[in-house]
């Protein structure tokens, strides 16, 4: 009977320990994963990105749906092809950089999910923080999970790859980032475009 | 040296047009750095990789236009030489 019931238990936690999410860390060795951002202004249009991407996401290959996660964007990494223009950006009247060093995603909940083969799609329901305002927004998202992939992108590691991606818009207005100033210069909308990849080592 | 202004003026907006046509004759603002798009073929993810690379824009075609306006400026204040003082300079 004591035999039976640590069959069991080991059964069960081992049932309980493959169903677990794997854990992906978005810190990127390649330096691919960005963040890229697209004003488009009646007078001008600014296009930039960010590559201080990181974070971690849980996801379960057999739950894409209860995927949970945060993403951390370096502001300070935010990049614009005028000098002038990132010190304008990252200086205290737009998005002061030093005192909020850090934008933010983090995800709450997963609605609409449909799962074809390895890729999942669905609307990420999370609270965006940006300039210290967080702001409660409904985000798709495209997930593709890459079994045993990480070797052929990192040598010498083994493990699988998530790769995400996101395109969203937010208004500058809602993030107290000038509100209603410049926006024949500066649109009030800004493009986002999120594209990375996550590694879970095994 | 009046003259010599002018033609320094001239040659600085000829200059600068020329340069800015030939750098791909940006509409934008002068850019210091360029981007490329860089794709990791494992993931298919497009990377955006920053290239440091002068493109003058239309201010760098203002500041050419407003120097040679300075020196065309300048150039108004030089009282021009007069035949006169040419002949009692050889005199």
């Amino acid at each position: 009977m004591k035999t039976k019931l640590t069959v069991l238990t080991l059964v069960a936690v081992a049932g309980v320990a493959l169903a677990a999410p794997q854990t992906f860390d978005f810190k990127d060795p390649k330096g691919i994963n960005n963040a890229g951002f697209k004003l488009d202004a009646p007078l001008e249009s600014i296009n930039g990105s960010a590559s201080g991407v990181y974070g971690t996401v849980a996801f379960d290959p057999e739950n894409p749906g209860a995927t949970k996660g945060k993403i951390t964007v370096a502001t300070a990494s935010l990049i614009v092809p005028n000098p002038m223009q990132k010190q304008h950006m990252l200086g205290d009247k737009w998005l002061d950089a030093t005192k909020f060093p850090t934008i933010i995603f983090e995800s709450k909940a997963f609605k609409n999910v449909q799962t074809v083969g390895d890729t999942t799609t669905a609307n990420v329901i999370g609270t965006f923080t940006l300039k210290g305002v967080s702001k409660e927004l409904t985000v798709p998202v495209k997930l593709t999970y890459l079994k045993d992939k990480l070797s052929e992108r990192v040598p010498n590691q083994k493990g699988d790859l998530l790769v995400i991606r996101s395109n969203f818009s937010i208004k500058r207005s809602d993030f107290n980032i000038n509100p209603g100033q410049f926006e024949d210069k500066v649109s009030n909308a800004i493009e986002i475009n999120l594209s990375i990849a996550g590694a879970s080592l095994k | 040296m009046k003259r010599t202004l002018r033609v320094i003026a001239l040659a600085l907006v000829a200059g600068a047009i020329a340069f800015w046509a030939a750098a791909g004759a940006n509409r934008g603002w002068t850019k210091t750095r360029v981007p490329r798009k860089i794709v990791d073929e494992v993931t298919g993810l497009e990377g955006i990789q920053w290239q440091n690379r002068f493109v003058p824009g239309v201010d760098f075609l203002g500041a050419a236009l407003l120097g040679a306006g300075v020196l065309t400026g300048i150039s108004l204040f030089i009282p021009a030489k007069s035949k006169g003082s040419k002949n009692q300079n050889k005199q």
